[in-house]
């Protein structure tokens, strides 16, 4: 979706230019012709503009419609007309923000995203500037092999690591058990957000690899021509040339983990029925789901969407705010 | 310019309205003419039931009816309740489980099928016939298949250490204890905080009723004395260490019934098709037993899945759909096939005669559908409520933290949990609910 919107934002910068260049050198028209020609852009924007609102700004604005209706039940609730949908006011927005298994959620979220984030992204930036220094040989296939996790589907590798997290299942348990020692239950107490933290890391640092490594490639190589002739070793290279220009796709990563944190679904959803300590809210997007589809509550559920959604977007802006004008200024 | 905008934006407010206004579905009954061929659709997930609808269209040939496979109860509910707030999309013939029965017709999405089919209601047993009316006058289904409780054991495992079927459940804690004690590794069973609908089935046999209705009131009694008694006594021997704590349906629980580390089985009368799935190189040593009683002078019984098949109120066929209905669930060609194609214990009290072989599993116990008639028979009453779900998932999360702690307190504790939850959601819902 955001791809598709800058892309349309992109195609009317284009539109426009070519529609005002005729009207500015010829000689001025009538009033209706002028006003048919002043819709003219709208035209070529139509299809971008009735796409962008049936699939997007129409479904957000239904559930924030949603957000503010309720379901009143009458007597037994039984039977046709026993429902009726209501005016809820912002009820829903209180009972879904007090919920007391909401904020530990939110907590939880937290912790995952301080584990996830540094460790995704760091193993990501090594392994970027191992295989950008053309140290490995096999690059290619490295380089295949680590992005590789990504392509597959998170709750098939969710499937994979529970597989390999049940003791009695998991071929790591033959082999821990050759040096005398029990495994430990990882699906149990504290172990379960590293557990979860860990499936995140092995399919999402692929991807992220990926980004900085083309980003490496595509810094000119005269400047590190000039930095070797200057007497800088690789390390050096690395931190002070090659670090700071990928720079803004660091924060583009960053800012990519941090919006999948803040909607982290399908491994702990995945892992759910393996485990005691998963709850149905361990995460504030499980919780949306949980109310919407096990509770049939479409409306508490809209209402803590749109608590997300709004989340998300100030902490990804504020972010892009607080570094975004130094980091992308670069680039330009 | 600003006209342009003005129908954009029109166009938009168009197009929320076509998402939001269609809560109210037709539920008229079109005439059919005479020779015109009727379509229905089922959903279903029980196996092969295309192949037992085969038998239906064969000797009907103007009302076709097409079986859609579902996933299973919970995601055909969650499909079903979207077609009908959509206002279209609900298929006309729909299996729902008996505890989600209320939850669909609070939702209006199941058709009184009183007139069409209230005459059967001599073909049923009286609990099953109470989870389709709910006690009142409307019919919003009939009954399909039920889940007697039954009581699974490794009967290598329980000969070696000189054991029997427990008759009762302080049986069931020597026992437990007992294997455990042999052989550390071995649990006679395992709490499962995955499987709120075990846990209801056991309640039940307790004599509990977690809803009940009274007058235009509900009441519930999740956190009665009955079920207190059982999640005490589930507490004490999780706390002991001789039950397992791990939930029931994960790869690992699977492996320890194929390798002889789960050797017993509070379960169903659909056990044998599980057991035959998990375990199949266990095949010939399990034997069926009633469940383990609290008073072995007055035995009872609770279930643990079955489900009725009802008309939606979206179709458009409701007199043709019953007729489907009435044929699948009492006409002796649908029982049978209900029993030996699809593979469910059909409700009808008319079973017993489709029913003669054990399943394939259990081979070795030729009075399987015996034991699972009588325990049919003494199945307790228990009334669901409209939240069911609610109810289950409060079960998840609080029963999960209990089994995790391994502390008996707690068992009990999730249980007030739950009774609290329950409640103040059907209060926050506007229900009339004492107390």
């Amino acid at each position: 979706m955001r791809r598709g919107e800058s892309r349309a934002a992109h195609s009317s910068r284009k539109v426009s230019a070519v529609t005002a260049l005729p009207t500015e050198t010829r000689t001025p028209r009538t009033a209706t012709r002028r006003g048919r020609r002043a819709g003219a852009p709208y035209s070529f924007l139509a299809p971008a503009l009735i796409l962008f609102v049936a699939f997007f700004a129409a479904p957000i604005g239904y559930a924030a419609y949603l957000s503010l209706r309720r379901v009143k039940v009458s007597g037994l609730g039984l039977g046709a007309g026993a429902r009726t949908e209501v005016w809820a006011g912002m009820s829903n927005y209180a009972r879904s923000l007090t919920d007391p298994d909401f904020l530990p959620s939110v907590y939880r979220i937290g912790a995952y995203g301080l584990i996830v984030v540094p460790t995704m992204l760091g193993l990501a930036l090594l392994m970027a500037l191992l295989l950008d220094a053309g140290r490995t040989r096999v690059g290619t296939f490295s380089r295949t092999a680590i992005f590789l996790p990504y392509a597959v589907p998170a709750v098939v590798g969710s499937l994979l690591w529970g597989f390999l997290y049940l003791p009695r299942v998991s071929p790591f348990t033959d082999v821990v058990q050759l040096f005398g020692v029990e495994p430990p239950d990882v699906l149990t107490g504290s172990w379960v957000l590293w557990a979860v933290a860990n499936i995140a890391v092995w399919g999402g640092t692929g991807f992220n690899m990926i980004v900085i490594y083309t980003a490496l490639r595509a810094i000119p190589t005269d400047l590190f021509e000039a930095a070797r002739l200057d007497g800088a070793t690789d390390k050096q290279i690395a931190w002070r040339i090659k670090i700071p220009i990928v720079l803004p796709s660091l924060i583009m990563t960053f800012v990519f983990s941090l919006i999948a944190t803040l909607q982290v679904f399908a491994e702990p959803m995945t892992l759910k029925p393996l485990s005691n300590t998963i709850s149905s809210t361990w995460t504030p997007l499980m919780k949306v789901y949980r109310d919407a589809f096990v509770r049939n509550d479409i409306y508490s559920a809209a209402a803590t969407s749109v608590v997300i959604a709004v989340a998300t977007f100030a902490v990804s802006f504020g972010f892009l705010k607080l570094v975004g004008n130094r980091a992308f200024n670069q680039e330009d | 310019m600003k006209k342009t905008f003005a129908g954009v934006l029109a166009a938009a407010l168009l197009m929320t309205g076509a998402c939001s206004s269609s809560d109210d579905s037709d539920s008229g009954t079109t005439a059919t003419k005479p020779g015109e061929k009727v379509e229905l659709t089922y959903w279903t997930w029980a196996p092969n039931m295309d192949k037992v609808v085969e038998g239906w269209n064969t000797a009907h040939p103007d009302i076709h009816v097409t079986v859609n496979k579902q996933d299973g109860g919970d995601p055909a509910v969650t499909k079903l309740l979207t077609a009908i707030k959509a206002g279209s999309g609900a298929p006309d013939v729909m299996q729902a489980e008996y505890q989600k029965v209320p939850t669909l017709v609070s939702a209006n999405a199941l058709a009184d099928i009183s007139k069409e089919a209230g005459s059967l209601k001599a073909k049923f047993p009286e609990s099953a016939w109470n989870a389709v009316t709910l006690g009142g006058e409307a019919l919003y289904g009939v009954p399909q298949d039920s889940g007697p409780m039954l009581f699974y054991y490794r009967t290598d495992v329980f000969t070696k250490l000189g054991l029997e079927a427990p008759k009762t459940w302080d049986d069931y804690a020597a026992a437990a204890r007992k294997i455990h004690t042999a052989n550390k590794k071995q649990y006679l069973g395992t709490f499962s905080a995955n499987d709120p609908g075990w846990f209801a089935g056991l309640s039940q046999q307790a004599g509990a009723s977690w809803w009940g209705i009274n007058g235009d009131t509900w009441s519930v009694a999740i956190n009665d004395a009955n079920t207190q008694k059982v999640a005490t006594y589930w507490g004490g021997l999780v706390q002991e260490g001789v039950v397992d704590n791990k939930p029931m349906y994960t790869p690992e629980w699977n492996a320890a019934l194929n390798d002889g580390t789960q050797v017993g089985w509070l379960s169903s009368v659909w056990g044998p098709g599980v057991l035959e799935g998990n375990a199949a190189s266990t095949k010939g040593k399990w034997k069926a037993a009633l469940l383990p009683q609290w008073d072995a002078a007055a035995p009872a019984n609770g279930n643990w899945g079955g489900s009725a098949t009802s008309v939606t109120t979206q179709s458009k066929h409701k007199e043709q759909a019953a007729q489907f209905i009435a044929w699948l669930n009492t006409d002796p060609a649908g029982i049978k096939a209900l029993a030996g194609t699809a593979n469910v214990y059909p409700a009808s009290v008319d079973s017993a005669a489709a029913l003669t072989e054990p399943p394939a599993f259990l081979s070795n116990q030729p009075d399987f559908y015996t034991i699972a008639a009588e325990a049919a028979k003494i199945t307790k009453p228990f009334t669901y409520g409209p939240n069911v779900n609610v109810a289950y998932s409060a079960y998840n999360d609080a029963f999960g933290k209990a089994a995790a702690s391994k502390k008996s307190a707690d068992f009990p504790a999730a249980l007030t949990t739950m009774q609290t939850t329950t409640v103040d959601d059907m209060k926050n819902t506007g229900f009339k609910v004492a107390g």
